[in-house]
């Protein structure tokens, strides 16, 4: 589903174990015009899913089908959104949610008929407007907190998250718990003159937010391969060397938690449409950890595994109708097994400078001499032993080779 | 308002920031040893406010009603909580390092992977109390009735924030005592310092780290007992989670992996928040404790006394 796809990496494929490297080594063998003509079935098959509801696949009768997968389409949005943060550029946010009652909350308060603005702009116009909201705000947030060492980040974002549902709570204008009904919601009929975008029916939402998700995926890969992508992945490898090798470490961590946030907004705009209702109850900091569950379990540094993980997380509960309390628990546990077993998620990590090092070498010395670029490495990963493999960080403390 | 409030909130802010300090402890000791942030603190806290709580209702006292019992009896069984509280906290904390931490630690895992362990860890504690106990909070204990003993500038200090305050000072002591004058403290101040040195020079690590955890824990489960005597909401599943975050402000205010900066940021943190919540309203309580970690992390963000378990770190 995404462009990045294409690259030849024959080294990030050598890491991953079993099956999944196996799959990925003869996707990255294709060549592009067969990827896409293999994409766009696969894309058919998941804008037709909640026509054809699958017998097994189903959330039925317990709940709606194209509300299931509305759900975790947006889900899907705000992992990509989350994953520019903690995937690509290696920072911890904890406050995510933050950004998505942001967007919620710009979307209410520019189009409720609640709202004391007294305005009532239409959906397409709310969508950029609560974008750059969010965007600002993450720069607010990141401005301060992102000189700081990566673990107080992760604290500051927490913090930030809560502050978000407190100045919700208490602001006054913005109405706490009786919130704000008949959000704006985008318009367009089908052909019988019945509206496509309605509340009770999520069918047009969903299609609307898979083609957001695909519209996102492209621009997350482009961003992924320019100098910024770049940079983003240089910083979260080794912020030090990325700083003295002349990469404006701040400077692209801040870009980094601002094209996350706006992502988050943007989910958060098309979650209060759908539900033409946004109260304080959706946005406690729990919820964030469900995100950084999505991310974590699909794969950081991996769009297509962070949409896996971002709809494990959201349609396993609605299909198996397991109490909301048990999904914490669940995905709680999965997170600590997974850091112990599987720390590069379902699907690893794409990108690595020291790959794209390791390709060079080889290109200059021939595969044969394949022992000497595994000293490079810091992790075992790229050396091609799945089963110690670790996710990279920006810490450099940790002893070179230390998997081997 | 403010200014006739003033020394209340002074003292008030004082006992509430004695069980910040404790827990902070907590959080900076783990720092000081491991450089990791144990998201899961707040929640061996709160299996320490459980224990408590546990113990409490196996003494015989109901939520509600204040009991007829002579005050020797009463200290007895608060002290018999409070040691229930502080084991069940300490062993916990034990277990949490081996299940989640040392795993990772064996294969060198890097930070992040720490902290999401950390994070997941504490959800698994905070869902399981959810689960077994429901999402309300449990009835509120009050074996003591708070009473004023005696008066500064016309404020009131009743018997509660006097014991709350006396005796997070003399655990504090305690804890200071350990890590600077004993054996197994020069230890723990050794592997904060230079982990790969002090296993050199026979210090062993993994008995160094068991020890921290442990000495965390112990504090945080008498900072449990000290919390249900004075909070007005009882024993809850989540009530580990603002108290944490507040806590580990403290333990940043006061320069993280030092324990006076942890004692002297509880303290501060705590005053700061009850002038907050007199000066702008009882709604902007925790948001001042927020904002106060953004500006020292802004303006000093290695706190107030610097960052020095092991003494030789700048």
């Amino acid at each position: 589903m995404t462009t990045t796809e294409s690259r030849p990496a024959p080294s990030s494929g050598t890491g991953k174990s079993g099956r999944f490297g196996e799959l990925s080594r003869w996707w990255n063998a294709r060549s592009r015009p067969q990827q896409w003509g293999l994409l766009v079935p696969v894309a058919a098959l998941i804008y037709l899913l909640p026509v054809l509801n699958p017998p097994i696949l189903t959330t039925e009768p317990a709940t709606s089908f194209p509300i299931a997968l509305f759900n975790a389409a947006v889900f899907a949005l705000i992992a990509i959104g989350l994953n520019v943060v903690i995937g690509q550029a290696g920072l911890l946010d904890l406050g995510y949610v933050g950004f998505f009652a942001i967007g919620a909350y710009s979307a209410a308060v520019l189009s409720s008929p609640d709202s004391e603005l007294g305005v009532r702009f239409p959906w397409l116009v709310i969508v950029p407007i609560a974008m750059v909201i969010t965007m600002i705000s993450g720069v607010i947030l990141g401005t301060p907190t992102l000189r700081l060492r990566g673990d107080y980040l992760a604290i500051v974002t927490l913090g930030f998250g809560e502050i978000v549902r407190l100045l919700a709570d208490n602001i006054d204008p913005l109405r706490g718990n009786r919130g704000f009904q008949d959000i704006a919601r985008p318009g367009g009929t089908y052909p019988d003159g019945s509206p496509i975008f309605t509340q009770n029916d999520a069918q047009g939402f969903y299609w609307l937010a898979v083609t957001i998700v695909i519209i996102v995926l492209f621009l997350m890969g482009n961003l992924e391969r320019s100098r910024v992508g770049r940079a983003w992945i240089a910083v979260r490898e080794d912020e030090d060397a990325a700083e003295l090798t002349g990469v404006p470490t701040y400077k692209f961590k801040i870009w980094a938690f601002a094209i996350g946030a706006a992502v988050g907004g943007l989910s958060g705009t098309l979650f209060a449409a759908q539900v033409g209702f946004v109260n304080n109850q959706r946005f406690d900091v729990t919820t964030s950890i469900l995100y950084l569950a999505a991310v974590v379990l699909g794969g950081q540094g991996n769009k297509v595994g962070v949409i896996v993980g971002a709809f494990l997380v959201s349609y396993i509960p609605d299909r198996f109708q397991f109490e909301p309390e048990y999904r914490f628990l669940v995905f709680g546990l999965a997170l600590i097994i997974l850091m112990i077993f599987r720390p590069q998620g379902i699907l690893g990590m794409r990108q690595h400078l020291l790959a794209y090092g390791r390709q060079a070498y080889q290109k200059l010395f021939g595969a044969g001499t394949g022992v000497a670029p595994t000293s490079l490495t810091p992790s075992s990963r790229a050396a091609g032993e799945p089963a110690e493999a670790v996710p990279d960080d920006r810490s450099g403390s940790r002893p070179q080779g230390g998997g081997e | 308002m403010f200014l006739d409030r003033f020394w209340a909130n002074t003292i008030n802010g004082l006992s509430y920031g004695s069980i910040y300090a404790l827990v902070a402890l907590g959080y900076t000791l783990v720092y000081g040893v491991l450089q990791l942030i144990n998201f899961a603190h707040s929640e061996i806290f709160v299996i320490g406010v459980f224990g408590v709580y546990f113990t409490f209702l196996a003494l015989g006292f109901q939520p509600g009603q204040t009991p007829n019992v002579p005050l020797a009896g009463i200290i007895a069984n608060l002290v018999l909580a409070g040691a229930v509280g502080m084991i069940l906290a300490g062993i916990a904390a034990v277990i949490l390092e081996r299940v989640a931490y040392r795993p990772l630690r064996k294969r060198n895992a890097p930070r992040l992977a720490f902290l999401i362990t950390a994070i997941g860890a504490s959800f698994v504690i905070q869902q399981i109390f959810r689960i077994t106990r429901g999402s309300n909070p449990e009835g509120t204990i009050r074996l003591l009735p708070p009473e004023p003993v005696f008066r500064i500038f016309g404020a009131p200090v009743t018997n509660l924030q006097l014991i709350i305050i006396v005796a997070a000072l003399a655990l504090f002591v305690v804890a200071d005592t350990f890590v600077n004058r004993t054996r197994l403290g020069r230890g723990v101040r050794a592997v904060a310092q230079d982990p790969a040195t002090a296993t050199l020079m026979g210090v062993n690590r993994e008995r160094v780290i068991m020890i921290t955890f442990l000495l965390g824990g112990l504090l945080a489960g008498a900072a449990a007992l000290f919390y249900l005597m004075t909070i007005p909401q009882g024993a809850v599943f989540n009530g580990g989670f603002l108290l944490g975050i507040k806590a580990f402000a403290a333990a940043v205010l006061g320069g993280i992996g030092n324990l006076r900066g942890a004692l002297l940021g509880g303290l501060i943190l705590g005053i700061a928040e009850n002038y907050g919540q007199s000066l702008f309203g009882g709604d902007w309580r925790d948001v001042v404790a927020f904002v106060l970690l953004v500006g020292v992390l802004m303006f000093r963000p290695t706190g107030i006394l610097g960052e020095s378990l092991g003494k030789a770190r700048v």
